[in-house]
């Protein structure tokens, strides 16, 4: 009966290993080999793909607004998203259940679709955003939103909020009232209690939230592709352009490759710093 | 539990607000009686929601994000409850390890994944083909089905199995009789997130999909790349309506928390 455990799992490994890794093998293989606008894919082992995307000064811009964007998406969902969880934690029991399902909703919709209402929103100097700022009186003039990075931000925010409210959310829920209770007992004020009870312990939360709302916004494809349009470039886009208009592989395959590289060093590195950090909330 | 301030409360509606608008926006778009995009003021109309059926690009995408949904979430299900059984009641080495694995579509980026299937299928002859996204559907949504199966395997009373086996009941049967029965909750929640989730897969599946396999977000994707009309803004409300629908179901029948938090995250620890 030793050999059980692994008999049930043939399926999923073989399909794992044939499906997965041997995929992730060949794209990496890809990304050392040569092309030629005629010659197509030369199946030999060169660096001069790696060369260009790590010295162009191209691909160093492109990188930089990816990691911009992707910072400041995580910062705009954390900032917003856990107060949100935490006031939605508060609810009372009909109103927690239904405002759950409408942020959290989004998650399931199509990311198209939302992308779209973006557009939509943005649209033109028309759009409904400029309008109302302007009628706000908050701004003068229509500030472009479409085929800008302030635009990728604001939509990409969107998208990805629901993550960071589920996994601050997530981290409310192992949280002792009774200790909330006990600072107010002693005397402590709302934002004493805020800032040095509930804000440690969901900290941990809103960590892993970020982990995950940085990693997908650093990979997300329609959204940047949708807002920003052609003109501005982060490393998905220009990835899917290589592959699909340019079919320059190789080269795609190699910003891919490190795009990935670079996303796991980040997710590992907040991983150990969380992990070190906040030991004491987890043992 | 303390109440929230009306400080608390109008910041909760400013969110929901931010949450909901480009979502309504479409669907208000989607009734306008013009031929360009604007809100519907006095005049609704459904002529672009009659326009989708001259479209019969975005009706063929439909059935086949269905099917593709339907076919791929029910493979990974299959191949899930082994692994999930597995996983929930041996300790074994390599068990960490193999779990990690079976969840790692989850952290790898899907364009990753699309430009790693795209070498692969052209390589070995799947390329633009209907197999060659079920197999890729089946990957990305493997996690979903392993962690809600994983859910309810590890829930599971063994005592039960014990009383029957006691009683007499063959292996076979108490797999198919007792077991089986018993999963079930959590292989059809599984099946049903895998299930949105392929048919709402548009990175990945936009590299593999060829003209004849487009999913229909990737035809909505590849339409809205070319112009926004408000023909893309009616298919993609009922892209919502769909989705809310199934949505609010699932919220009745499983609890729409349980099915994305996922009761086995912490499991082991």
């Amino acid at each position: 009966m030793r050999a059980a455990p692994y008999l049930l799992c043939v399926p999923a490994l073989v399909l794992f290993a044939g499906v997965v890794i041997v995929p992730l093998s060949m794209t990496v293989l890809l990304s050392f080999h040569d092309w030629g606008q005629y010659k197509g894919i030369e199946p030999v082992f060169i660096l001069k793909n790696w060369h260009e995307v790590l010295s162009d000064s191209y691909f160093h811009e492109m990188f930089a607004r990816t990691f911009r964007v992707a910072f400041f998406v995580t910062l705009l969902a954390a900032l917003f998203g856990a107060p949100e969880a935490y006031i939605l934690n508060r609810m009372r029991s009909p109103w927690r259940g239904i405002f759950l399902l409408v942020i959290l909703g989004p998650l399931l919709i199509s990311v198209v679709a939302r992308t779209l209402g973006w557009a939509l929103l943005f649209g033109g100097n028309s759009g409904l955003v400029n309008k109302a700022l302007m009628g706000m009186g908050l701004i003068s003039a229509p500030l472009p939103f479409m085929f800008t990075e302030v635009g990728v931000v604001v939509a990409l925010t969107h998208v990805l909020m629901p993550y960071m409210v589920l996994a601050v959310w997530a981290s409310l829920q192992r949280l002792d009232p009774q200790v909330e209770n006990a600072a107010v007992a002693l005397g402590a004020g709302p934002f004493t209690v805020l800032r040095r009870i509930v804000l440690p312990q969901v900290m941990p939360g809103i960590l892993s939230g970020a982990v995950i709302v940085f990693a997908l916004a650093a990979s997300a494809f329609a959204t940047p592709a949708i807002i920003g349009g052609r003109r501005l470039k982060v490393a998905s886009t220009l990835a899917y352009d290589e592959f699909l208009n340019t079919l320059n592989w190789p080269l795609g395959a190699a910003v891919a490759v490190l795009l990935l590289l670079a996303l796991i060093a980040v997710i590992w590195g907040a991983n150990r710093l969380v992990e070190r950090r906040y030991a004491q909330v987890f043992a | 539990m303390s109440r929230n301030g009306p400080i608390a409360l109008t910041y909760h509606v400013l969110f929901v607000s931010f949450m909901l608008a480009p979502i309504l926006v479409v669907c208000f778009v989607a009734f306008t009686p013009e031929g360009y995009l604007s809100f519907p003021t006095d005049r609704w109309s459904l002529r672009w929601f009659y326009a989708i059926a001259q479209y019969p690009e975005f009706i063929s995408a439909f059935w086949r994000s269905l099917w593709l949904g339907a076919i791929s979430s029910a493979i990974a299900v299959g191949i899930s409850v082994p692994a999930a059984l597995a996983i929930a009641r041996y300790r074994f080495p390599g068990r960490e390890a193999m779990t990690a694995l079976f969840m790692s579509p989850l952290m790898i980026p899907h364009l990753v994944l699309g430009i790693a299937f795209l070498r692969f299928f052209t390589q070995i002859g799947l390329g633009g083909t209907f197999t060659g996204l079920v197999l890729s559907h089946i990957v990305v949504v493997i996690p979903f089905a392993l962690r809600l199966t994983l859910a309810s395997a590890v829930g599971l009373d063994r005592s039960i199995e014990h009383a029957a086996v006691s009683l007499g009941a063959s292996e076979s049967v108490v797999l198919r009789r007792i077991t089986l029965p018993l999963v079930l909750p959590g292989l059809v929640s599984g099946w049903a997130l895998a299930f949105i989730n392929s048919f709402d897969e548009v990175t990945m599946t936009v590299f593999i999909a060829a003209p004849g396999t487009e999913t229909l977000p990737v035809r909505m994707f590849l339409y809205i790349q070319d112009n926004i009309d408000p023909l893309v803004t009616s298919v993609s409300a009922c892209v919502i309506a769909i989705t809310v629908a199934a949505l609010l179901v699932l919220d009745r029948a499983f609890g729409l928390e349980r099915l994305l938090i996922g009761r086995s995250a912490g499991h082991g620890r």
